[in-house]
């Protein structure tokens, strides 16, 4: 391998290493949450140690290119017949925290079906499968950083976190972004959910702005007559420093 | 628009539908690509010393020459891919096929000893996990600008050991929580 493709990456200006932003206090979630119940064993309890950043932390796979098929971004047309619960169309754009599309970049999402039970082996909830849905989708941002998916409204569902604890309705979404660093798994909610404040997994964010930018909105535009109603979700990973060069 | 970014939430408990059931990938390097091949097994712990059966670990690395893959270039057809992702089984391991990376530039004129980019999601982890793997015995690792910003009573958490019951097999532990807990870093 030509040791000269370093300089293609995008990272890299004249040499040097533009790192990726730093989050705001407050806008991510701690690792420890005890009403989380799950993060007391596994939130580590040393701090963690500063890591500038290197050519490790600013690089990162492109991955997930081939093998889309056209029925990975409509979760309704992954089986012979049409899975049970609401249509419904999500469609957003993924930015960087610079205001720049994230282009061509894979997302992928995971849910419940329309009754709140997941297609998994370790699922148990008393909530009917449904043949006709598996809950699983990918796509590919478009040029200007534009995605959408057709599927199905998750149902809420009940989980041991606590006594009575139910997870409000909600779609997981992973992206990649250009860097390592900038890697993002996080879930969509829904719009009005009563359920909202009384899960910790959202709670677990500690500003309030921060939090309502998981909740999907319903919008009118996405909306297709006779058809689905639709929700829009807007994703932004983190950018770059700016650098003497961008200013 | 509001550009902060967007909050991290757990992947939760059934993240293989999404991610690692149609999609993993355990072998970092295909049998084109140059350098030491090897097998690197981790085992994942949580706070009580057991085994976490259901958390995700992707790696991101260099080439033997220590290059980082182009972004030009697509992950999934490529002799030398650079990035793995793999969930735990079971019993809280989980191995990966690659070659040993080579040196990175680091700040200035530092050079990084071998190494590899570790994230960690799972049930119970709200946000990303982020650690690196280096290798037990590398003479570069006492001049690592990373090694020697981490505690010298810490550093070994983040070596991974060879498993002496096969010859090119690694085995890096990771400790969540509590005793010889692993070093994170904040990234």
């Amino acid at each position: 391998m030509p040791s000269s493709r370093l300089q293609d990456n995008s990272s890299m200006l004249s040499g040097t290493i533009v790192p990726i932003r730093r989050h705001e206090p407050g806008t991510q979630p701690d690792y420890l949450y005890p009403a989380y119940r799950a993060t007391r064993l596994r939130a580590p309890s040393q701090p963690l140690i500063f890591l500038p950043h290197t050519l490790s932390e600013v690089t990162g796979p492109v991955f997930g290119h081939s093998g889309i098929h056209p029925h990975d971004q409509d979760l309704t047309l992954q089986h012979a017949g049409e899975p049970l619960g609401e249509r419904i169309i999500v469609r957003g754009r993924v930015l960087d925290g610079d205001g720049h599309a994230v282009s061509n970049s894979l997302i992928e999402i995971w849910q419940a079906n329309a009754a709140g039970r997941y297609s998994h082996r370790k699922d148990d909830h008393p909530a009917p499968l449904d043949p006709n849905f598996s809950g699983t989708g990918r796509t590919l941002t478009d040029n200007d950083g534009f995605y959408s998916f057709v599927t199905i409204k998750p149902g809420a569902y009940p989980w041991r976190n606590h006594d009575n604890a139910w997870r409000p309705a909600h779609i997981h979404f992973s992206l990649f972004g250009p860097a390592f660093v900038t890697r993002l798994i996080t879930q969509m909610y829904f719009p009005g959910d009563p359920l909202f404040a009384y899960d910790p997994i959202l709670q677990s964010i500690p500003d309030e702005r921060a939090r309502q930018r998981l909740v999907s909105r319903f919008d009118m535009e996405t909306t297709k007559p006779e058809w689905a109603l639709g929700y829009r979700f807007d994703i932004v990973l983190r950018g770059r420093e700016s650098t003497p060069f961008e200013k | 628009m509001d550009l902060t970014p967007t909050p991290s939430q757990t992947v939760g408990p059934y993240l293989h539908l999404g991610l690692t059931d149609a999609r993993s990938i355990s072998r970092i390097a295909n049998d084109g690509a140059r350098g030491e091949r090897l097998w690197l097994t981790f085992r994942l712990l949580d706070g009580d010393g057991v085994l976490v059966p259901d958390a995700l670990i992707e790696l991101w690395q260099a080439d033997s020459e220590g290059n980082y893959a182009p972004q030009e270039s697509s992950a999934d057809s490529t002799a030398f891919i650079g990035f793995g992702r793999l969930a735990t089984a079971d019993d809280g391991s989980c191995t990966f096929e690659t070659i040993r990376p080579g040196c990175v530039p680091g700040p200035g004129e530092t050079v990084q000893a071998p190494h590899i980019n570790v994230s960690i999601l799972g049930r119970g982890l709200l946000k990303r996990l982020s650690t690196r793997v280096y290798f037990a015995g590398e003479p570069a690792n006492a001049a690592d600008p990373v090694l020697t910003l981490v505690p010298e009573n810490r550093r070994a958490t983040l070596l991974a050991q060879p498993d002496p019951a096969r010859t090119s097999n690694w085995i890096f532990h990771v400790h969540l929580r509590g005793e010889g807990e692993t070093v994170f870093f904040d990234v």
